[in-house]
C-alpha cells in the first residue's frame, strides 16, 4: 500500500529530517500505484500494474547542495540517505543561484484532486472497459485500439525550517482509436479525470465509432487558410504551448513573451479581447495539487486577462533577482469560454473545417510559437452550415498567439485531452472549442 | 517518436532510478555467477507452475546527467535502478512481473506474478504466441568496446569540459550556452529457458548544448545546437582526434568517431550570430543537401518507425499510429520506396551506435539486414513473436526493454542509408546544384501517423547558387511525402563522409517507453524539395 495517510507521510519525514547534520534539509515522500490495459486488433494486448515508494532528500551547505533517493524505509536505510545527501552536497560545486529552503507556508483549503472512487479501481474495471470499446467496435465492422491508464499517490514535503506539505491525488485517462476495416476511416475520443465516476468508456468509445464511421473515403481539398472549428482537444493542442509564461527567459530576450527593444510583454495586449485564462488550484472539474514541489503556495491567478498578458512566473531565484515576488508555475489552467456548441459554430459558418484533434506538433520557431503538426482521427468539411464531407487530414504551421487573435468564437469549456500530454502526466485543462479564421494549413497528407 | 528531450533540470526517478553516489556507479553488486543462481530460481519456478517459455533480465541501470549554464553548474545527478523482470508464457499467452527484491524468495515471487498475470490474460487471448526458434548461447558474454569509461573520469574533469566549452561560447558572442552531459550504463543479464545465459555492458554517452545569440534592439534571438551525436561509446567520444574532423560550409567544422565540444561551441556562437542577419528564405522548389547529423532524423522518421511490424500491424494504432508500408507492399516485392541508389539497412552491430548489442533483450543474436534494397522495400523489423507472419523462422533481433521493470517489445534497430559506391565527397555535391539549400543538424520535425506527409527543419541552413555556398538562410523547412522524398535522391556521397546521428529517447508504445537508436548515412542529395518559409509575425 503505497498510499500513506498525512500522518504516516509526516512521522517518515520527520524521522529523515532529525538525522540532518546540514545547514538545510529537505525530504519528499512520493508513492502511489498505478494500473493500465491496453488493447489493439479488438484484443487486450497488456495490462499492469506497478507502485512506487520513494523518500528525496536534499541537504545544503551554503550554496552547496547534494540529493539521494530510496526506497526502503528501515531507520537505518532512512539514516543513509540523508548522510548520502551530505557527502555530495559537500563535493558538489557552488550553485550560486541555489535558494535558502522555504519556512513554513499556508496553504489554501484541502485540494480537490483525489478520489476515493479512482483509487478503487480493480483489474475487472479496466477489463470491463476495453470489453466497452471492442464489442461495440466489432459490431461496426470497426477495429479498437485504446489505453486506460489509472494512478493514486500522494506527495509530501518538509524541511528542517518548519515547512510540511501533504496532497493525494488520483488520475485516470482513457483514449481510444476506432478504424474502420476497409481502411478509410478513424475515429478518436478521449477522457482525462481525476474521479473514475464521470468515466462512461462505452460512451466515449461510441463517439469514436461514429467518428471513424463519418471519416470514411475522406476527399482532398486544397491547403491554404481556413477557418477551422477546433473540438476541445485540437484547442488544447495548441493553447498549452502558449501557457509556459517563464519571466526569466522573457527577460532574457528569447521568449516569445520578450519585447522589441527589450522589456517583456507583461501588462500588455497578447491576443484577442475575449481571451481569458486563469489558474485556480480548486478549479472542480480539472483541481491542482495547492503547492509546488518546492512547497511554495498556489493561488488563484490570472495568466491572461482580456487578451492582455497579466502573470509571468518568477521563480525564486530569478524574483530575488527582479525584486519582485515569486510567481509560482500553473498547476492548471481554465480558459473561459462562451455558449455556443460545436452545432451552433458549423451552423454559422459558410466554409470551413473541423478538426477533432491535432497530431505530432513539434515547435518550428520559439520566437514567434510557430508550430507545426497535422489534423487526425476525423477532420471534415464545412459549407453552408452543414458538414459537407470528410476531408484528408492537413499539415498545419500555426501560432497559437495568431490564433488567438484571429478568434471568432468560442465554445463551452471542458476538461480537454491533449493528443501527446501523455495520460496523468501533465497540467489538467479545462479549453472551449472554437472557431478561428485564416488558420494556415500548409499541404495534405494521405494518412487516415 | 524522436520526441523525449532532457527537458527540466530534475528527471524523473520512476524512469531513471534512485540518485546515489557517484562512487556506487562503479560498484558491482551483483556477481555474474550469482546471476545466474537467480535467473535458475526464476525459470525453474515458471517451469513448475506450467510456463511453457520464460526469460529473466537481471539489470543494473545507471545514469549520469550534468548540466551547466554559462558559468554555472546547474546540476550534477547520478542514478540506479537495479532490478529483476521475469516474462512468461502460460497458456499460449505473456505474462510479465517485476521486482527490485533481489533475493531468491522475492524472484520466485515476482516469478508466480508473471504466471498468474500470464493465466488470468490467456482467457482473453485468441491467438496463442508463436515463438520462432532461437538458438541457446550458453554463457556469453558482450561488452560495448569503449575506451574509456565515461562514469570512471572525475566528475570534475567532465565539468571542465563543458565549462570551458560555455566559455568559448561566450567568447565567440553567444549571449547564452547551456551545455549537458548525459552517461548511460546498461547492466543487463539475460536467461531463458532456451540454454542462454548472456551478461552484457552497454555504454552510451551524449553531450550537447545551446547556444543563444540574442539581438535585443531587433527583437531576435537564434539557437545554434551541437554538431554531435549521442553514440554507443565511452569517453574517449570526446577526445577529439584531427582525422574525425570534416570541413563542413561557411568554416563549419563536422565530427566524426570523435567530438571538440569546445570548438564547436565557439563556432556556434559565431554562426548563431550570423543568424540574426541571415535572410529568410524564398519560398519554392530546391535541391536538398542533407548533411548527415541532419537526414538521419529524416530516416528515423519516415523510414525507421514505419517499417516496425507492430505498428503495421495496428498496435500501436492508439498512440503513435499505423504505416503506410502495409504488408500487401512489401510482399509484391515491387513496392519503390526510393530511388535505384536507395538502399537501406537495419544493423544492431554498427560499432559506435547507440543501438549495438550483442544479443536483443530476448536473447537473439544481433545481426544486419536489409531493408530497402535498389530503391524496393524488402523486409520490415520483426522479433520473436512476430517474424511468423512475415514467414520467417528467426527473429531480427531487435527486442528492447528501456529498464529491467517494463516488458520487452519490438523497438527499432540502428536503421542506416548505405553510402553511394562511387568516390563522391559532400564539397563535390555542392558544386553539383544549381538551386538549393545544404542542411545540417537536427531541427524541427514532425510526421503524420501513417508517416507519409513530413516536414523538417534543421540546425543550421546555407543556400547553394551554382555550385557555391551563398550565405546562411533563416526560416527554412521542408515538406514532402515519404515515397516521393526518397525517389527523389539523387546522389550519396562516398562513405569517407559516412557518419551516425542519434536519438538517445525515441518514444513508443503505451505506458511510453525509451530507448536510443543511431542512423548513419553520408550527406545525400535530393531533387525538388518544397520548401516553405517559416517566419512569421506577432
Amino acid at each position: 500500500m503505497a498510499l500513506l495517510s498525512k500522518e504516516e507521510a509526516k512521522k517518515i519525514l520527520e524521522k529523515a529530517i532529525g538525522f540532518s547534520k546540514a545547514n538545510e534539509c529537505s525530504a519528499n515522500l512520493n508513492g502511489g500505484e498505478r494500473g493500465n490495459i491496453r488493447y489493439a486488433r479488438n484484443s487486450v494486448s497488456t495490462a499492469g500494474e506497478d507502485s512506487n515508494l520513494s523518500l528525496g532528500v536534499t541537504s545544503n551547505f551554503g550554496k552547496r547542495s547534494g540529493s539521494a533517493t530510496i526506497n526502503e524505509f528501515d531507520d537505518a536505510s532512512i539514516e543513509k540517505v540523508v548522510r548520502r545527501s551530505e557527502e555530495l552536497a559537500n563535493l558538489a560545486p557552488e550553485n550560486p543561484e541555489l535558494m535558502e529552503v522555504l519556512g513554513p507556508q499556508t496553504y489554501g483549503a484541502e485540494s480537490k484532486t483525489y478520489s476515493e472512487a479512482t483509487a478503487k479501481i480493480t483489474p475487472e474495471y479496466r477489463a470491463k472497459a476495453a470489453n466497452d470499446s471492442i464489442v461495440p467496435a466489432a459490431a461496426k465492422d470497426v477495429t479498437a485500439a485504446g489505453y486506460l491508464q489509472d494512478g493514486y499517490g500522494f506527495n509530501a514535503i518538509m524541511n528542517n525550517k518548519g515547512l510540511f506539505a501533504y496532497n493525494k491525488q488520483t488520475s485516470v485517462d482513457f483514449t481510444v482509436t476506432m478504424r474502420t476495416n476497409d481502411g478509410t476511416g478513424s475515429g478518436w475520443a478521449a477522457r482525462d479525470l481525476n474521479d473514475v465516476s464521470k468515466l462512461n468508456a462505452a460512451e466515449t468509445s461510441r463517439m469514436a465509432i461514429d467518428k471513424a464511421l463519418m471519416s470514411r473515403n475522406a476527399k482532398a481539398i486544397e491547403p491554404g487558410k481556413y477557418t477551422v472549428i477546433l473540438e476541445a482537444s485540437a484547442s488544447a493542442d495548441l493553447i498549452r504551448l502558449m501557457l509556459n509564461m517563464n519571466a526569466r527567459t522573457a527577460d532574457e530576450g528569447r521568449s516569445f513573451l520578450s519585447k522589441k527593444g527589450g522589456g517583456t510583454k507583461l501588462g500588455e495586449k497578447l491576443v484577442d479581447e475575449r481571451v481569458n485564462i486563469y489558474s485556480d488550484p480548486w478549479y472542480d472539474d480539472a483541481p491542482a495539487s495547492p503547492w509546488q514541489g518546492d512547497g511554495q503556495a498556489r493561488k488563484k491567478m490570472d495568466i491572461i486577462k482580456n487578451g492582455v498578458v497579466s502573470t509571468l512566473f518568477y521563480d525564486r531565484y530569478w524574483a530575488s533577482q527582479k525584486n519582485v515576488a515569486p510567481v509560482p508555475g500553473a498547476g492548471n489552467a481554465i480558459m473561459e469560454g462562451g455558449t455556443a456548441s460545436i452545432e451552433d459554430m458549423i451552423k454559422d459558418t459558410a466554409k470551413g473545417v473541423l478538426v477533432t484533434r491535432f497530431w505530432y506538433i513539434r515547435p518550428v520557431d520559439p520566437q514567434t510559437l510557430l508550430f507545426t503538426g497535422l489534423t487526425r482521427d476525423g477532420t471534415f468539411y464545412i459549407e453552408n452550415g452543414k458538414i459537407k464531407h470528410p476531408i484528408k487530414n492537413f499539415r498545419f504551421n500555426e501560432s497559437p498567439i495568431i490564433m488567438l487573435n484571429n478568434l471568432e468564437t468560442l465554445g463551452k469549456p471542458e476538461r480537454a485531452v491533449t493528443s501527446e500530454g501523455g495520460p496523468g502526466g501533465g497540467t489538467n485543462l479545462m479549453i472551449p472549442s472554437m472557431k478561428i479564421r485564416d488558420f494556415t494549413f500548409s499541404s495534405l497528407s494521405d494518412a487516415v | 517518436m524522436a520526441g523525449l528531450g532532457l527537458g527540466g533540470l530534475t528527471l524523473p526517478n520512476y524512469t531513471f532510478g534512485n540518485e546515489v553516489s557517484i562512487e556506487q556507479l562503479l560498484d558491482n553488486p551483483l556477481a555474474v555467477s550469482q546471476k545466474k543462481v537467480l535467473a535458475d530460481a526464476a525459470l525453474n519456478t515458471a517451469k513448475s507452475l506450467g510456463a511453457t517459455y520464460t526469460d529473466v533480465r537481471i539489470g543494473r541501470y545507471l545514469n549520469q546527467f550534468i548540466l551547466t549554464r554559462e558559468n554555472k553548474v546547474q546540476n550534477i545527478s547520478s542514478t540506479e535502478s537495479f532490478g529483476v523482470g521475469v516474462r512468461v508464457i502460460v497458456n499460449g499467452t505473456w505474462g510479465f512481473a517485476s521486482t527490485n527484491n533481489m533475493t531468491a524468495d522475492g524472484i520466485k515471487k515476482a516469478t508466480e506474478r508473471a504466471v498468474a498475470v500470464a493465466k488470468a490474460n490467456s482467457k482473453f487471448q485468441k491467438e496463442p504466441v508463436k515463438l520462432a526458434p532461437v538458438q541457446g548461447y550458453g554463457e556469453v558474454s558482450w561488452n560495448t568496446p569503449i575506451k574509456k569509461n565515461a562514469f570512471e573520469v572525475p566528475v570534475s574533469e567532465k565539468l571542465d569540459l563543458l565549462l570551458s566549452a560555455n566559455a568559448a561560447a561566450l567568447k565567440g558572442g553567444a549571449t547564452f550556452v547551456n551545455s549537458n552531459l548525459f552517461q548511460v550504463n546498461e547492466q543487463k543479464y539475460f536467461a531463458s529457458t532456451d540454454g542462454s545465459y548472456i551478461d552484457q555492458d552497454v555504454h552510451r554517452i551524449w553531450p550537447s548544448f545551446n547556444v543563444q545569440a540574442i539581438d535585443r534592439a531587433a527583437g531576435k534571438f537564434k539557437s545554434r545546437q551541437e554538431m554531435a551525436a549521442p553514440v554507443g561509446m565511452g569517453y574517449e567520444y570526446l577526445m577529439p582526434k584531427a582525422e574525425d574532423k570534416l570541413q563542413g560550409p561557411g568554416g563549419m567544422i563536422l565530427y566524426k568517431n570523435s567530438y571538440d565540444i569546445v570548438e564547436d561551441a565557439g563556432i556556434a556562437a559565431r554562426q548563431a550570430k550570423e543568424m540574426l542577419s541571415a535572410k529568410s528564405v524564398e519560398p519554392g522548389k530546391y535541391d536538398m543537401v542533407l548533411e548527415p547529423n541532419h537526414l538521419g532524423l529524416t530516416i528515423h522518421e519516415s523510414v525507421g518507425h514505419p517499417l516496425e511490424l507492430d505498428r503495421i500491424l495496428g498496435y500501436e494504432a492508439n498512440y503513435a499510429g499505423t504505416s503506410f508500408a502495409t504488408l500487401d507492399k512489401l510482399q509484391s516485392g515491387k513496392f519503390n520506396y526510393g530511388s535505384k541508389v536507395v538502399n537501406i539497412f537495419a544493423d544492431k552491430t554498427q560499432p559506435g551506435s547507440l543501438g549495438a548489442v550483442g544479443y536483443d533483450d530476448e536473447g537473439v543474436k544481433c545481426k544486419r539486414w536489409d531493408l530497402i534494397k535498389g530503391g524496393i522495400l524488402v523486409n520490415f523489423q520483426a522479433i520473436r513473436d512476430q517474424a511468423h507472419i512475415l514467414g520467417m523462422n528467426e527473429s531480427h533481433g531487435c527486442c528492447y526493454s528501456q529498464s529491467w521493470n517494463d516488458v520487452q517489445f519490438q523497438r527499432m534497430p540502428n536503421v542506416s542509408l548505405a553510402p553511394g559506391t562511387e568516390p563522391y565527397s559532400s564539397e563535390q555535391m555542392i558544386k553539383d546544384v544549381e538551386k538549393g539549400i545544404y542542411i545540417a543538424g537536427r531541427g524541427s520535425y514532425s510526421i503524420d501517423q501513417q508517416r507519409y506527409n513530413f516536414q523538417f527543419g534543421g540546425t543550421v541552413f546555407y543556400e547553394i547558387k551554382n555550385g557555391q555556398i551563398a550565405g546562411m538562410l533563416n526560416d527554412v523547412a521542408y515538406q514532402s511525402n515519404t515515397q516521393e522524398f526518397w525517389n527523389s535522391c539523387a546522389k550519396i556521397c562516398d562513405e569517407k563522409d559516412y557518419r551516425l546521428f542519434g536519438s538517445f529517447f525515441d518514444g513508443k508504445g503505451q505506458p511510453s517507453q525509451v530507448s536510443a537508436v543511431s542512423h548513419g548515412s553520408s550527406t545525400s542529395r535530393f531533387n525538388g524539395i518544397n520548401v516553405i518559409n517559416t517566419g512569421r509575425t506577432i
